[in-house]
């Protein structure tokens, strides 16, 4: 039953395509998105959940990811109506497509326990993404679209040479040839530690590529700025908590294999890098959906730092993996909106959004405290229980640098969103015919009170999978 | 047949400065899709019996890499009229140069990893590496859009050179790594031809810079 979690998506894709009319099909996609939602928590709390001798299984850390992918693709998905509907002109059937086989090939790739079709799932969720960007047919889309291939494919085929490394590592040793990542925890002891290694890196380069870790995340800038609102709310949340798991899964690898302490260096070494990259170039930031990728840059930083630190932070990493992927959901819609009701994405042109727009502006500024940190919201929580881990722990000066780069980047972000969102309109309100009506807001309150609720209290069902997840990463079962 | 691998790797390296030292794009091409022919010999060679299922991956590769996407780069010049030079950022000697100076270091790192009995001697880590570390050459120093195709189609081959060493153990693998055509394909297909001819007069990277820091 697991591969319908997959197939679903896909033959609504396809009838996406089929449907031949237009005002129904942007309503397939909240659809679609329900159904997964419901098929998910049903699998969540099923025992055993696998299929195709193993390739597919659900374990602890899919679990996780896997709900947290459907209930960000669920409330991103009520935007999608409202969305389309002002963008009539567009090519709306390869939208919806390309919408429902991203979460296809997500869900695939949180399900899959097989090192190639984990690979081949990463590489469609990229294919099925890049139409997304050039959705609005612009040079400039073109441009990032061209990036986010280029960088991103090569960040594939390193992924694959590192899959290549792997693979030799245990023939090398004239182990048994296996792809499954149940058997290759088995024979990790035994792995040859040499081409481990390199496995290891270049594993990390590829998927980190997809991630958008620094030094590998130029796509990222172009491709979050010149996407629609809501795919870059899919990209920042969805695709990068794959290519995330995909890291683990290889962390988990060295851990069992007896070399935690190697892979724990690169991430807290990349984790740190990322966050100066991001902190750099958020200060005078001028457009702010390019802040927001920065953010994002940031964010990614964090939860490879978390896990290196390892310990408490590797459950804060996990639960930040949630707070920062429905934060972001809150800042990428709103930004959206604010981009829509005045043309511009650029603090120049863009001023007194809370007037303009005063739910999304609002929204955007609570977003905005949220992401950086502030009680009471999700983050604030999983950021402190990382900085609890590595006080814990010992590694004082990988605390200082976090709370310094977190400061740091509070004062950038900061200048930019209140420059959006103070003062006065600089252009006249009928420059744009955007009127902000309930569904362009109402999923963006559900991402926030979504944030906030992680804040204040967490459900203790959410809790064990949280535990089961970090106790996975840490143990390899 | 095993013998037969290492005179096909060196083929493939001087394939490899070909493409860094070409400054016309039509050779460049043309070294491409020889290089992607030899792979699929390789294939073959690299199998200690002739089986069908070698074949056909054979086929498979000389279809894709020699032939297919080759002819959709020669009609991407020709539908986009793009100026048939490389225009590389860094002169040609210069790129010779540095390609000399990767095939060494590649030499040097894959002397550290340690060999399986079966391939101690060959050449295919060496190649493998040294064929990658061009294709990145390639690709981040030429400025136009079809040249960084060339260039990740170079990274592709250096890859698809490693699965040789997997190619009996792990079939699976060097399978999916033919997927990685699918990428120029879209490259090429989708934005290229389609989109950026239309966008732009010509077809080169230095218009696509308007978004940067």
């Amino acid at each position: 039953m697991v591969w319908l979690l997959v197939l679903i998506p896909l033959l609504l894709a396809v009838a996406a395509v089929l449907i031949p009319s237009g005002r129904l099909r942007p309503w397939l996609v909240p659809f679609g998105g329900l159904i997964q939602v419901v098929l998910v928590v049903f699998a969540i709390s099923s025992e055993n959940v696998s299929g195709f001798q193993g390739w597919l299984l659900l374990d602890p850390l899919g679990k996780l990811v896997l709900l947290f992918i459907s209930v960000l693709f669920f409330i991103c998905s009520l935007y999608v109506p409202g969305y389309l509907s002002l963008r009539a002109e567009r090519p709306t059937r390869l939208f919806c497509a390309c919408l429902l086989s991203m979460l296809g090939m997500m869900t695939l790739m949180t399900l899959s326990h097989h090192l190639g079709l984990m690979w081949v799932a990463m590489e469609a969720t990229t294919l099925a993404s890049a139409p997304l960007l050039l959705f609005n047919s612009s040079t400039r889309s073109l441009e990032a679209t061209w990036k986010y291939l280029l960088i991103g494919s090569v960040g594939i085929a390193l992924a694959l040479l590192g899959s290549f490394f792997l693979a030799y590592a245990s023939l090398y040793e004239g182990l048994e040839s296996t792809l499954q990542f149940d058997d290759l925890i088995k024979l990790a002891p035994h792995l040859s530690k040499p081409w481990l290694h390199a496995a290891f890196v270049l594993l990390l380069v590829g998927y980190g590529t997809k991630m958008g870790l620094a030094p590998m995340h130029t796509w990222k800038p172009d491709a979050y700025g010149e996407a629609p609102g809501l795919v870059g709310a899919l990209l920042a949340g969805g695709v990068t908590s794959c290519a995330f798991l995909a890291i683990l899964r290889f962390y988990s690898l060295c851990v069992a294999s007896g070399e935690a302490a190697f892979a724990r260096e690169i991430f807290i070494f990349s984790g740190i890098l990322s966050m100066v990259v991001a902190a750099v170039f958020m200060i005078r930031q001028r457009d702010f959906k390019r802040m927001l990728a920065y953010s994002s840059v940031e964010h990614m930083g964090i939860l490879v730092l978390g896990i290196g630190v390892g310990g408490l932070a590797t459950y804060g990493a996990l639960l930040h993996l949630l707070t920062n992927g429905l934060t972001k959901g809150v800042l990428f819609l709103s930004a959206g909106n604010i981009h829509r009701a005045f043309g511009s994405k650029l603090t120049d042109d863009v001023r007194g959004a809370i007037r303009r727009v005063p739910m999304s502006g609002a929204l955007f500024l609570a977003g905005f405290l949220a992401i950086t940190g502030s009680p009471p919201f999700g983050p604030f929580i999983s950021e402190f229980t990382i900085l609890n881990g590595a006080i814990g722990s010992g590694k004082f000066v990988v605390a200082a640098l976090f709370l310094l780069l977190l400061a740091i980047v509070f004062v950038g972000m900061g200048s930019t969103v209140l420059r959006v969102t103070q003062g006065t309109p600089s252009t006249p309100a009928t420059a744009t015919d955007f009127r902000e009506s309930p569904r362009f807001v109402i999923p963006i309150l559900l991402f926030l009170g979504m944030s906030l609720l992680l804040g204040l209290y967490i459900p203790p069902q959410l809790e064990s999978l949280l535990k089961n997840a970090a106790l996975f990463v840490e143990n390899g079962v | 047949m095993y013998q037969l691998i290492d005179p096909i790797l060196v083929a493939v390296l001087l394939l490899n400065f070909a493409a860094l030292g070409a400054s016309q794009l039509r050779t460049v091409i043309h070294a491409i899709a020889l290089q992607g022919v030899l792979l699929g010999v390789l294939v073959v060679v690299a199998h200690n019996e002739f089986t069908i299922w070698a074949v056909l991956m054979a086929c498979a590769a000389i279809t894709l890499k020699g032939i297919f996407i080759p002819r959709l780069l020669f009609h991407a010049i020709r539908e986009v009229s793009i100026r048939r030079e490389v225009e590389p950022i860094i002169g040609f000697i210069a790129s010779l140069l540095l390609g000399g100076l990767g095939t060494a270091l590649a030499v040097l790192f894959s002397n550290t990893l340690p060999i399986a009995q079966e391939h101690v001697g060959s050449l295919i880590v060496p190649a493998a590496l040294s064929t990658t570390l061009t294709g990145f050459l390639i690709l981040t120093t030429r400025v136009k859009a079809i040249t960084q195709v060339v260039g990740y189609l170079v990274l592709e081959n250096g890859i698809f050179i490693f699965g040789m060493l997997l190619v009996e153990a792990m079939p699976f693998l060097v399978e999916i790594g033919v997927l990685l055509d699918l990428f120029v394909a879209i490259f090429v297909m989708g934005i290229i031809i389609n989109r950026i001819s239309r966008e732009f007069s010509t077809v080169s990277t230095r218009n696509l810079s308007s978004l940067k820091e």
